[in-house]
C-alpha cells in the first residue's frame, strides 16, 4: 500500500467521523430530526470495503448507512442537506438519515427493516449472473439481523445458485439495547454460514487492514468464482442505537475499553510508524476534513426547503402503458416524470450495461 | 379469432415478453421442472433455460426480494406467487421496498417487476388458501395493481405489465384458468389504469372486477329476464383506478352496485362506492350498495363456502334493493 492510499483510508475514516460528530451537534439543536443512528466506531468497516469496491459493483446497507456514502465518494453536502430535510440533499428529502442512496455510485441504500435488504442484494446478484459481468454486491447488516428470517432465505438462495454477494456482519455486539448473548444461539456469528456450505470468517473491525484483507479475500471469491461469503466483523458502536439511546444496557467501561481500539487512532500509528507520517500531518488533514464538514452544513443550511408541489412526485415513473387519461386524474401519477432523478454531484451516471444473451 | 383459456393467454404473454427482451425473467415456486404449480408456466424452462425460468425453494420472502433487487438494477422479474396467499409472507418486500425505493431515493430508483398468481376463492381449500387480498395492494402508493377477467384481458395487461416501470401487482384467479375467450393472434397489449364496459345496460351499473365480474354478469342474465338491463363495468385496474368508465356508466344508469370477493370491512368496493358518491352525487337515485363476501374467515363446507362468496343471486338482491323493486 502507497503512502496515498493510507492516508486515503485515514481520511476517509476521520471525514465519517467528523461528519458524525457534527451530525449529533446539530440533531441536538433540532436541525435533524426523526431517527440518527451514528456510525462513530465502526468506521474501518465502511472505509475497507469501498476501497476494494470498481466503480460498477453495488452495495446496500441497513439504516446506519452514512459511513458507506461517504467512503464511497458522494459529496457530505447532499447528504448533510438530506439530514437536514432540504430539497438539495440526496433524495431530495424524501428519505433522511436512514435512506442515504446513490444510484450512479451503486449505492442502494439505506434500508430501514431489519435484514429485509438481504434479499434483495441476493436479487442484484442474480441480475449479475443473468448478464455475466464481473459485478460483486457487498451486502452490511449488523448482529441483530442474523435472527430474522430473511437473513436465512436469502444465505440460503445465494449459496444454491451462486451469487456474487459478500454478506457482511457488522457485529456491534447489541442490537439496539439487546446483546448478541440475548439474541442469538450461536456467539459466533460467522459459523452461522455453516448452515449454507459457504465460506465465512470472523476479522477484527477495529483494524481497518484486516477487514480489508478479508473483504478483498471474499470479494474476489465473489467475482471470480460466482461464491457469496459470510464475513462477521467484530465492531462496536459508540454512541447509542440512536440519539435517544442513553445506553443504559452497556457499563461505561466497555465502551472506554473499546474506544481505546478505536480504528482511526490505531491506524494513525500505522501511517506514523510506516509510511513517515507526522503528527502535524494529521492536524492538518483533520483541519481540512472539518473544513469540508462546516461546508457540508452550510450548503444544507443554505438549500430551500421541498415546495409542497414536490409531495407526490417520486412515487411512479410516467409510463407509456399506463392509460394517459387516468394518470392525469391522480396527483402521485401526474407528477411522475419518465426518468430517473440523478442528484447533481453525480453527473456521470451511465446506463446499465445491455443485458449479455444467455443460455436457454 | 383464436378462442383460448386464460391459462394459455397469461403462458403467451410471458413467453413472447420473455423472447421480446432479454432482461425478462420468471423465478418462483415449481415454474420450472413442474411446469407450474397451475401449469401457467408450461414450457417455459425448455424454451428459456433455468437462469432465466429459475425455480426457487419454497421461501417467499426471497422469492419477492430477488426480484425487488434484481428490478432496481435493471431486470425486469416476473415473480410468481403459487398462490397470493403466500404473498403476506413477501409483503414487506412488497410495500417496504418495491413499491416505496423510488419515493425514498427521491426519483433515483425504479423498481420494474411484476408479482403474479392467483388470488381469491378458489374451492373448498378454507381460510389460509382461500382469499382476496387485492384491497391491501391496492391501499399501496407505488404499486399498480391490475386484476383481469377475461383470457384476452389477462394477456393485453400482463404484457403492458412486465414492460411498465413500475412495480405491479397482477391478481388471476384460480376459479378463472379455465376460462376460454377470444384472444388476438397479432401482437397487442392493454393499457393499465383503463376499464372496459362488458355488459352495456341502462337500468343499473354494476361494477366487478376478476371473477366477481362473472357473478355480475350471470346476475346480468337473470335480471334480463325480469326486463331490467344491467351494465357490468370491469376496472380491470386497481391502482390506479380509470373513475371514467364507472362514473359514465352511472351518469347513464343512476344506480351502482359494487361486488367484490374480498371482505366487506374496508375493502376496495368501499373506495368505488367512495368515488362514486362524490363523483356522481346528483345523478344517484339510490345509495350504492357492496355485494362482497362474508365478514369472516373463508369456511371449508361447501355449503357455508357459497354463503360465504357473492353470488349472482346476491347481486341480483343488491340490484333490486337500489331499483327499490
Amino acid at each position: 500500500m502507497t503512502r496515498d492510499e493510507a492516508l486515503a483510508l485515514y481520511r476517509a475514516m476521520l471525514l465519517i467521523r467528523r461528519f458524525e460528530e457534527r451530525c449529533a451537534q446539530i440533531y441536538v439543536e433540532g436541525r435533524i430530526g426523526g431517527f440518527l443512528h451514528l456510525y462513530i466506531g465502526q468506521e474501518a468497516v465502511a472505509v475497507a470495503a469501498m476501497s476494494l469496491l470498481r466503480p460498477d459493483d453495488y452495495f446496500i446497507t441497513s439504516y446506519r448507512d452514512h459511513g458507506y456514502a461517504l467512503a464511497r465518494g458522494t459529496d457530505p453536502r447532499p447528504l448533510m442537506a438530506e439530514l437536514c430535510g432540504k430539497i438539495g440533499g440526496i433524495s431530495r428529502g424524501k428519505g433522511g438519515s436512514m435512506h442515504f442512496y446513490d444510484v450512479p455510485s451503486g449505492n442502494f441504500g439505506g434500508d430501514g427493516i431489519v435484514a429485509a435488504h438481504l434479499p434483495v442484494a441476493a436479487g442484484m446478484g442474480y441480475a449479475i449472473r443473468l448478464r455475466g459481468t464481473e459485478q460483486v454486491v457487498l451486502c452490511f447488516f449488523g448482529d441483530g439481523a442474523v435472527n430474522e428470517g430473511a437473513f436465512h432465505e436469502a444465505l440460503n438462495v445465494s449459496a444454491l445458485w451462486g451469487l456474487p454477494v459478500v454478506y457482511v456482519i457488522e457485529n456491534n455486539r447489541y442490537g439496539m439495547g439487546t446483546s448478541l448473548d440475548r439474541a442469538s444461539s450461536v456467539k459466533d456469528l460467522y459459523q452461522r454460514g455453516s448452515a449454507y456450505g459457504i465460506p465465512r470468517r470472523d476479522v477484527d473491525g477495529m483494524d481497518v487492514l484486516t477487514v480489508r484483507e478479508a473483504l478483498g479475500e471474499a470479494i474476489e471469491r465473489a467475482r471470480k468464482e460466482k461464491r457469496p461469503t459470510l464475513l462477521e466483523v467484530e465492531t462496536y458502536r459508540y454512541r447509542g442505537h440512536s440519539m435517544s439511546d442513553p445506553g443504559k444496557y452497556r457499563n461505561k467501561e466497555e465502551v472506554e475499553e473499546m474506544m481505546r481500539h478505536d480504528p482511526i487512532l490505531r491506524f494513525a500509528s500505522v501511517l506514523k510508524e510506516q509510511h513517515e507520517v507526522k503528527e502535524a500531518d494529521l492536524e492538518a488533514m483533520d483541519k481540512g476534513v472539518l473544513a469540508q464538514v462546516a461546508d457540508a452544513v452550510r450548503f444544507a443550511d443554505q438549500s430551500p426547503w421541498p415546495a409542497a408541489e414536490t409531495l407526490y412526485e417520486d412515487v411512479y415513473v410516467r409510463s407509456p402503458y399506463v392509460h394517459a387519461k387516468t394518470a392525469d386524474r391522480d396527483p402521485a401519477w401526474r407528477a411522475a416524470v419518465k426518468e430517473d432523478r440523478v442528484p447533481e454531484s453525480f453527473p456521470e451516471w451511465a446506463p446499465l450495461p445491455a443485458p449479455a444473451k444467455v443460455e436457454g | 379469432m383464436p378462442v383460448i383459456t386464460m391459462r394459455e393467454a397469461l403462458n403467451q404473454a410471458m413467453r413472447e415478453e420473455m423472447r421480446r427482451d432479454p432482461s425478462v425473467f420468471l423465478l418462483g415456486e415449481e415454474v420450472g421442472q413442474y411446469q407450474g404449480a397451475y401449469k401457467i408456466t408450461q414450457g417455459l424452462l425448455q424454451e428459456f433455460g433455468e437462469w432465466r425460468v429459475r425455480d426457487t425453494p419454497i421461501a417467499e420472502e426471497a422469492i419477492a426480494g430477488v426480484a425487488v433487487g434484481a428490478a432496481f438494477v435493471g431486470m425486469r422479474p416476473i415473480a410468481e406467487m403459487m398462490t397470493f396467499n403466500f404473498s403476506i409472507l413477501a409483503l414487506d418486500q412488497i410495500v417496504n421496498h418495491a413499491a416505496k425505493y423510488r419515493y425514498m431515493s427521491g426519483g433515483q430508483i425504479r423498481c420494474p417487476m411484476v408479482m403474479r398468481g392467483p388470488s381469491g376463492a378458489a374451492a373448498q381449500v378454507a381460510a389460509q388458501h382461500s382469499q382476496a387480498l387485492e384491497s391491501w395492494y391496492a391501499h399501496v402508493p407505488g404499486l399498480v395493481v391490475v386484476m383481469p377477467s377475461t383470457p384476452k384481458d389477462a394477456k393485453g395487461l400482463l404484457k403492458s405489465a412486465i414492460r411498465d416501470d413500475n412495480p405491479v401487482i397482477f391478481m388471476e384467479n384460480e376459479v378463472l384458468y379455465n376460462l376460454k375467450g377470444e384472444v388476438p393472434e397479432e401482437e397487442f397489449t392493454i393499457p393499465l389504469g383503463l376499464g372496459e364496459v362488458k355488459r352495456v345496460g341502462k337500468d343499473v351499473t354494476i361494477v366487478a372486477w376478476s371473477r366477481s365480474t362473472q357473478f355480475a354478469l350471470q346476475a346480468a342474465d337473470l335480471l334480463a329476464k325480469d326486463g331490467v338491463e344491467a351494465e357490468v363495468v370491469d376496472p380491470r385496474t386497481l391502482r390506479p383506478l380509470d373513475e371514467d368508465v364507472i362514473f359514465d356508466s352511472v351518469r347513464k344508469t343512476n344506480r351502482c352496485v359494487v361486488v367484490e370477493e374480498g371482505w366487506r370491512y374496508a375493502g376496495f368496493g368501499a373506495e368505488i362506492a367512495d368515488r362514486v358518491q362524490r363523483g356522481c352525487f346528483d345523478d344517484l337515485d339510490a345509495p350504492v350498495i357492496r355485494v362482497t363476501a362474508a365478514d369472516v374467515p373463508m369456511p371449508y363446507s361447501r355449503m357455508l363456502e357459497k354463503a360465504y362468496l357473492p353470488q349472482p343471486e346476491k347481486v341480483v338482491d343488491a340490484v333490486r334493493q337500489v331499483l327499490y323493486r
